[in-house]
């Protein structure tokens, strides 16, 4: 028996449900993770890669120390450099120079248009603010962005504007209080696997119905009252249509529509062509499915909506939300426990790191940034002249990266993100990466955007850091450091901090703040102007996290939101139109790409390519419905090129009935297959996020000696 | 409802339906458990958590025995004694428990021998390793049943594991004997985190436990293993 030097609570560094972790260390090396039975969150359940997944840590091809890139950069022709001996080895003093000197040199000569910033949905709380803080304070731009943009944009503007709030209004473990709930556009049990948990819970234990709504048949359906298998991008029809047959059918909550919402009527009118037999025609859903569906939602005393990327990835991604939050407006199921409208969250910290200000629109708090009293309250705080502050919104995720050309965005500093995996259309994203002019990577490996940069700085992961996440329903919970950073690296917050101070003796400004001593406070400064944190501590959130709003140091959590009224006031309703996929198949292109995630991966798998993990599930599969498989001769495992108008890659194809006729569907983890090569850039109007969740593809048959890897074949049972 | 009752000569209350433990529990009374685990659902397998109910023939596992008006309960009777006592030296003749403190412990509390059974057949088997993630070493597995009671539904839904086997045989196992990657495992470990006495093991805590040092130990899941090519 192995006895442990020590046992750190800490939280998971993957997806939103933010489990508790107990990491278990023996000389300075974690050899098990286990989990208390009594933690709120999971009950004492995690999944493969919180219980097994943390192995990175230890990886050989991890960097611990500050590199410079050996062959001077150039705009327009810069290269990725993945191998070490295209990097030189230096202290952190010439790393932390460099950049600041560099970013000095193309701010003073370009000002602050020519500058960006990626934030980090995996890094805490504290690493995110005084990034955005940089940024906005000496560089007084707003170009701060992270992949929130990517995965819930169209959820979060479409919350903001119907409810002001852009949160899960619920908490996940309140699954087993609903009579009723609705999983559309979420694979949860790859995705969010211990709430899955919760929601068969609910269903075996509980006697609650279960609907899903979406194009896949998921893990989830087996357990399922009914399975709503929509085409890809056709939620606006099916939501609508529901609400149709509610409306129609008299089954409004008028109480609730009187009293809690606005703007009915020129809601009423648009919803009149939405009969289920126009969704049937476009969704492929039989009327009869949407009416009943939208009856049991309707007619139950508690029913919630838990939704994922299938809703938000799209062109219309906010007003496939909309649409969503509409049914909860109709019926009333908000503002009560066992209710509520549900995005679930995918990182770690995405929650957080929007909550701190990583976005182009909004200062920590959601304060936006064109308002000039938001502005006067951040300037107060940074010990800033006023009017200093920039009134400008910034730029997107997808944006900054499309803006990098002579007279736009010159130079990007990443912090763990890896758009070079992430972005849609990766072809066009190389293309972008190419012309910046400074790149700075702070990560833990250098991958496919790290090999990109100038410079790379040696961050630390979740296990060697103190700071906080915060989790998909609003629960502020602690990071704990389970031993020493290996080698040189050093936390994210420490290394901004200093090249911060650097930055500012350059440009000759009064101090903004950087001298913490702890991450603490960092989160004490960002809770003095953001309400919603003001009375949270760490000693508050010692034992067990607190949900927010924690409007003071008394104040338990605010588990319900929306309970007496909306942010906004009253929820508004919002005309919709169907607005089809941006690609539609045709005859070159006659299937429907749809992406998304795997149970053993997490996103452009820095961490977990790296991990034990890759060596249960090592290689991208397409699946393809057996029916097609049969037109076209393609046979379980056999190698298949799969062809966008963007792009293509070779992969061994899934034969299964988990995906419908019509549709295939790939994952995005894999660098040598990058779905992302094959995806669509174009755009949400409001919300800016690519549509990844629809595109037109061929599947031809290819050679065995066409796959990136031939040997590697993935040997699984699981759904 | 409130009952009351005594236990071991004291008057104690419990709410309809409470099992006879958690009353123990609730006042303080120590009654040892092995396959019992608040997580998961009681099935009084392993014996040990037995208490003397007057009027009742055979001793009764606290774990799933509710309390009742007017019963008169011996949590500490000579007969418990002995009944643990004995659990506890037939396991320790048949099964490795080294990995199992709690239970060496038990059997230090109850004088329970090693060697009281000298002849006794022991269940071994070879530590079944077919997976990066965890290892199943069935000599040191005591049939709790918690490993296929979280994979079923106590927790997971995924039902990759169960007994096989009978009577002494009886041992946990995948259908077809399968190994573990081929199965509906989704390798989120819950078996592991139940299990009490250490037949199931993270990989990493058993390469340590082999003399694998962390350096050797990081190193092994980073060159692509070849595979079979399957049809």
């Amino acid at each position: 028996m192995i006895k442990a030097d020590r046992v750190v609570t800490s939280t998971c560094p993957y997806c939103g449900v933010g489990c508790t972790l107990q990491l278990h260390v023996k000389d300075d090396f974690i050899f098990k993770v286990t989990t208390p039975f009594e933690s709120p969150v999971n009950h004492g359940n995690l999944c493969v890669k919180g219980r097994f997944g943390y192995d990175y840590i230890y990886h050989p091809k991890r960097v611990t120390t500050p590199l410079i890139r050996k062959t001077r950069q150039e705009a327009g022709k810069r290269t990725q450099a993945f191998d070490l001996s295209e990097w030189r080895e230096v202290s952190w003093d010439e790393a932390l120079d460099y950049v600041a000197d560099n970013l000095v040199r193309i701010y003073k000569r370009d000002g602050s248009d020519a500058m960006a910033v990626y934030c980090c949905a995996k890094a805490t709380n504290e690493d995110n603010y005084v990034l955005q803080k940089m940024y906005r304070a000496l560089f007084r731009t707003n170009n701060v962005d992270h992949c929130t943009r990517l995965c819930h944009a169209g959820s979060v503007v479409a919350l903001q504007q119907a409810v002001g709030s852009s949160a899960m209004s619920n908490t996940a473990s309140q699954v087993v209080m609903n009579d009723v709930f609705i999983v559309t556009g979420s694979n949860t049990s790859e995705n969010h696997p211990i709430i899955a948990l919760q929601m068969k819970e609910a269903v075996q234990k509980h006697g609650a119905k279960m609907i899903v709504i979406d194009p896949r048949r998921i893990d989830l359906v087996d357990m399922a009252e009914m399975w709503l298998p929509l085409k890809p991008g056709t939620n606006v029809p099916v939501f609508s249509a529901m609400a149709h047959v509610i409306v129609k059918e008299d089954l409004v909550n008028w109480d609730f529509v009187k009293n809690r919402t606005e703007n009915f009527d020129e809601f009423l009118e648009s919803l009149e062509k939405f009969t289920p037999e126009y969704a049937e025609e476009i969704s492929g859903v039989p009327a009869e499915d949407i009416r009943r569906a939208a009856r049991m939602y309707a007619t139950a005393k508690n029913a919630a909506i838990y939704w994922g990327m299938g809703i938000s990835q799209l062109s219309h991604g906010t007003a496939s939300a909309m649409a969503l939050i509409h049914l909860a407006f109709l019926t009333g199921h908000v503002g009560r426990d066992g209710t509520g409208l549900n995005p679930l969250r995918g990182q770690n910290n995405v929650q957080g790191a929007s909550d701190m200000g990583s976005m182009p629109f909004h200062y920590p708090g959601y304060m936006r940034v064109d308002n000039p009293d938001n502005r006067a309250k951040w300037e107060n705080a940074w010990n800033i002249e006023e009017g200093g502050l920039s009134l400008k919104l910034g730029l997107t995720t997808t944006e900054i990266l499309s803006n990098a050309h002579e007279g736009g965005i010159r130079a990007l500093y990443i912090m763990g993100e890896n758009p070079m995996m992430s972005e849609p259309n990766l072809n066009l994203t190389r293309h972008h990466m190419e012309q910046l002019e400074f790149i700075v990577a702070q990560d833990i490996f250098i991958n496919e955007s790290a090999a990109f940069a100038d410079v790379f700085l040696p961050a630390t992961p979740f296990a060697e850091k103190d700071g906080t996440f915060s989790n998909t329903d609003r629960r502020v919970q602690r990071v704990r450091a389970a031993h020493p950073p290996r080698g040189m690296s050093r936390p994210d917050w420490q290394i901004i901090c200093d090249i911060a101070l650097r930055i500012e003796s350059r440009l000759g400004l009064s101090t903004a703040h950087w001298a913490y001593s702890n991450p603490e406070e960092i989160l004490r400064e960002m809770g003095s102007v953001n309400p919603d944190y003001a009375g949270i501590t760490y000693d508050r959130i010692d034992k067990e996290g607190l949900i927010y709003p924690v409007p003071h140091m008394e104040h338990p959590g605010t588990p319900t939101l929306f309970k007496e009224s909306f942010p906004r006031g009253k929820g508004k309703f919002h005309a919709l139109d169907y607005v089809p996929v941006r690609e539609q198949v045709d005859d070159e292109y006659p299937f429907i790409l749809t992406t998304g995630r795997l149970l053993e991966h997490w996103h452009g798998g820095t961490m977990t390519r790296n991990s034990a993990l890759n060596e249960i599930y090592p290689e991208a599969r397409v699946e393809i419905h057996p029916a097609d498989a049969e037109i076209h001769g393609i046979r379980n495992g056999d190698p298949v090129k799969v062809q966008s108008r963007r792009g293509e890659v070779v992969v061994r194809a899934t034969v299964t009935e988990k995906t419908t006729v019509g549709v295939v569907f790939l994952p995005w983890h894999f660098h040598e297959a990058a779905a992302n090569l094959l995806t669509n850039d174009v755009l949400d109007p409001q919300a800016k996020i690519p549509e990844f969740k629809a595109c037109a593809v061929q599947v031809f048959p290819a050679r065995e000696s066409d796959l990136p890897n031939p040997e590697v074949v993935l040997d699984r049972g699981r759904y | 409802m409130t009952i009351t009752f005594l236990m071991d000569g004291k008057e104690v209350t419990a709410q309809d339906g409470q099992t006879l433990l958690d009353v123990a529990r609730e006042n303080g009374i120590d009654i040892p458990t092995i396959c019992f685990h608040e997580a998961t659902t009681a099935n009084a397998l392993c014996r040990i958590c037995v208490v003397e109910v007057e009027g009742m023939r055979t001793l009764q596992p606290s774990c799933i025995v509710q309390a009742g008006v007017n019963m008169k309960v011996q949590t500490r009777s000579e007969k418990v004694v002995r009944a643990r006592k004995t659990i506890l030296e037939m396991l320790a003749s048949t099964m490795d428990l080294s990995d199992a403190p709690d239970i060496l412990t038990m059997m230090d509390d109850y004088g329970a021998s090693r060697e009281r059974f000298p002849g006794a057949e022991r269940r071994e088997s070879d530590v079944k390793d077919d997976n990066p993630m965890y290892i199943r070493d069935y000599s040191k597995c005591l049939l709790c049943w918690r490993c296929v009671q979280v994979c079923a539904d106590d927790a997971q839904y995924t039902y990759a594991i169960n007994f096989e086997g009978r009577g002494f045989e009886t041992q946990i196992g995948t259908f077809f004997e399968k190994s573990i990657p081929e199965t509906t495992c989704v390798m989120c470990g819950q078996c592991v985190g139940v299990c009490p006495t250490g037949a199931l093991k993270p990989k990493r805590e058993y390469m340590l436990e082999q003399g694998k040092t962390p350096a050797e130990i990081s190193v092994m899941n980073t060159g692509r293993k070849q595979r079979k090519a399957k049809k």
